[in-house]
């Protein structure tokens, strides 16, 4: 009995092996058909779940759905990582020597300033690119030499790229029926209930409104059980009002479906307030990654400190807008301050945006709340900030 | 706005009813009339001509022309969005390839159809290869045959089918193809399931296009099909011609309009974008 489940064991590793280099139906039917030859079901269950967990096997009966009560935690290994991975254009160099890990289950973003190779670096996942140098592995194994078809890795388009020609479920069963699944109209109600377009799924693209459009282009992409779903500035196509609530629909999306999300944004606040990690790209390389937290308090570079959010520079350090402070006389404690003249005060709603000229010859910016004073253009005031919010970062090499 | 609309119409329009409805009046007259001993139309008006188109002879012309129109359309496609998919997806050589696509139109047509005869001709360039290799000791009959008809009319018009595909794949947003690969459609799947749907509007308007000209064709059966009157147009100049009766070459000529019409209303109409 023992040998004949250390077998089955083996057997099945490498099936599912194949079946990840490879989407091939016949494979999963034969996966299908070992487990069945497996008599007891506990143990069956039990190897179902150990290799997804060990990402080695995606049952198509599991994600969708099914475990909204789970909650998806993030975890210790990589689903996708790039080894030193590198891509020349004939202009420049989009992606330099990157090397970067995305946690199985997390809610991953990817950010930069436009030309930075944050999308490049997506379209070496997806398979669109190949590398110069560098491998990229998804689940340990290189998967540099196959096509996109060949990866269980879907993408969000920026425009989403629906099929024009085809209604929203002709558009989410494409790629069930390229894989040759089988109950496609049990998996497509699933996602359509997921991504609440019920009642719209025979609607054309060019008849659905731009958020519904979103929708379609996510539950095309995640009807397929992805490995890992990437999302190329999801958001940028909606206008900035739907913006925000998509923003967390789309977090607690991820959450539900347990799939793990590379997101491609320039947004600093989208990528802050959805993602369990963050990593900055700059001119082709990583700066830092980290959590949320990590890189706004604790940037590695002026140039992620500057990304992320407005940032009072001196000589030595930084200081962020909204832990600048300014009194109108010398606030009298241990903490240095500086005298400075008011430049202008401007009113924004929710607090009062101040620029102030330091003696010393710097610009500073604060943010101060909106109930504590008035202040006037030329008014002489002292600023001042706790020693622990100043960010010491060295001065880059121009 | 709307007046200059209408201005833009103007030149188009009134040359198109002089030099076109007006004549094409003055064939449904004709066709309704006797022939003169020399050609030229008299009275009585009749429905003489028309009777006489169910004569077999004639109908097997027509159905000729049809089938060699079919053919040569068909052959068309089959060059031609391959031709126009390679065109599109060549970068910055495109505007190249395209210029190689109409170059041709730089000599006459007639000039291009005498060349094929010398390409096809037992003496010509084909024949004297293939037997200065050994691999033919007879010369083939290619010239004056229905394939020496084919080729010239596949060659004549295959550029009317690579422009309007060209235009609609060159239109057509490159990122449908990578999703279509990316939810793992192989190459072969994304071009029958992606790139010929969203083409659909250029193929029907090449198709219509290349169709029309083929039926109608004239020149190239005239010359390369030889003598005998291979297609409808051929017989029409006959009637003009050889046969002096006008009126039945009229009759022929509306009744090839009016087939073409039958046979490409429903094809436009069935479009949901425009033709290009």
């Amino acid at each position: 009995m023992q040998q004949q489940r250390r077998n089955c064991v083996a057997a099945l590793a490498f099936l599912a092996r194949a079946r990840r280099v490879r989407h091939s139906t016949r494979k999963r039917n034969r996966v299908k058909k070992w487990l069945k030859i497996l008599s007891a079901r506990s143990y069956q269950q039990e190897l179902l779940l150990s290799f997804q967990r060990l990402g080695l096997l995606h049952i198509h009966s599991c994600p969708l759905g099914r475990h909204s009560e789970i909650t998806c935690n993030v975890q210790m290994d990589a689903v996708v990582e790039l080894r030193r991975v590198t891509k020349r254009f004939p202009q420049h160099v989009a992606v330099d020597d990157v090397s970067l890990a995305i946690p199985r289950g997390a809610l991953f973003a990817l950010i930069g300033p436009s030309g930075c190779g944050k999308t490049t670096a997506l379209r070496l996942i997806a398979g669109f690119e190949q590398p110069n140098a560098g491998e990229v592995l998804l689940n340990g194994a290189p998967i540099g030499h196959l096509r996109p078809y060949e990866r269980n890795v879907t993408t969000v388009f920026q425009n989403y790229a629906l099929f024009p020609h085809l209604t929203a479920r002709q558009n989410i069963e494409f790629g069930l029926r390229r894989r040759g699944a089988s109950n496609i109209d049990a998996a497509v109600k699933k996602v359509l209930d997921l991504v609440r377009l019920a009642g719209k799924e025979n609607r054309h693209p060019n008849q659905m409104s731009g958020g519904e459009r979103q929708r379609v282009a996510l539950a095309r992409a995640l009807v397929l059980e992805p490995e890992l779903l990437l999302l190329d500035e999801p958001l940028s196509a909606l206008d900035p009002k739907l913006r925000k609530q998509v923003r967390a629909e789309l977090k607690a999306l991820q959450r539900r479906v347990c799939i793990t999300f590379l997101l491609v944004t320039h947004d600093q606040e989208e990528a802050l307030s959805m993602s369990d990690q963050i990593a900055v790209m700059n001119r082709g390389r990583i700066e830092q990654t980290g959590s949320p937290e990590d890189i706004y308090l604790r940037p590695a570079t002026r140039f992620v400190a500057s990304f992320l959010g407005a940032v009072n520079w001196m000589e030595s350090f930084g200081v962020r807008p909204e832990t600048t402070r300014i009194s109108t006389d010398s606030p009298n404690r241990e903490r240095p301050s500086f005298p400075a003249t008011v430049r202008s005060s401007t009113f924004l709603g929710n607090c009062i945006h101040v620029e102030a000229a330091l003696d010393s010859g710097h610009t500073v910016v604060a943010e101060i709340p909106r109930d504590d004073f008035r202040l006037q253009a030329g008014q002489r005031v002292h600023v001042w900030w706790e020693p622990s919010d100043e960010m010491h970062l060295p001065r880059e090499p121009a | 706005m709307n007046r200059l609309r209408l201005w833009c119409l103007a030149p188009s329009a009134s040359l198109l009813a002089l030099l076109f409805l007006i004549p094409m009046g003055i064939v449904a007259v004709y066709s309704l009339m006797t022939r003169g001993p020399y050609g030229g139309v008299y009275a009585p008006f009749t429905l003489e001509n028309y009777a006489r188109l169910v004569d077999p002879l004639y109908l097997t012309i027509l159905w000729r022309s049809f089938l060699y129109a079919v053919i040569s359309t068909a052959i068309c496609l089959a060059l031609g969005f391959p031709l126009a998919l390679f065109i599109s997806r060549s970068g910055n050589r495109k505007n190249f390839y395209l210029a190689m696509v109409i170059v041709p139109f730089w000599t006459s047509f007639l000039v291009r159809t005498y060349a094929w005869m010398f390409l096809l001709r037992d003496t010509g360039l084909i024949n004297t290869a293939l037997a200065a290799t050994g691999i033919i000791s007879e010369p083939l009959t290619l010239l004056y045959t229905p394939f020496a008809v084919i080729v010239g009319l596949v060659y004549g018009y295959l550029p009317f089918m690579v422009l309007p595909i060209y235009a609609t794949l060159e239109r057509m947003d490159r990122s449908l193809v990578e999703a279509a690969a990316d939810l793992g459609a192989r190459p072969l799947d994304t071009l029958l399931r992606v790139i010929v749907p969203l083409s659909a509007p250029g193929i029907r308007a090449g198709s219509a296009i290349v169709f029309i000209a083929c039926f109608g064709a004239y020149l190239t059966p005239d010359l390369l099909g030889g003598g005998k009157t291979i297609m409808i147009g051929n017989l029409v100049q006959n009637q003009f011609t050889a046969a002096r009766d006008w009126p039945f070459g009229a009759a022929l000529s509306l009744v090839l309009t009016g087939v073409m019409m039958l046979l490409l209303v429903p094809m436009i109409r069935s479009r949901k974008e425009g033709l290009l």
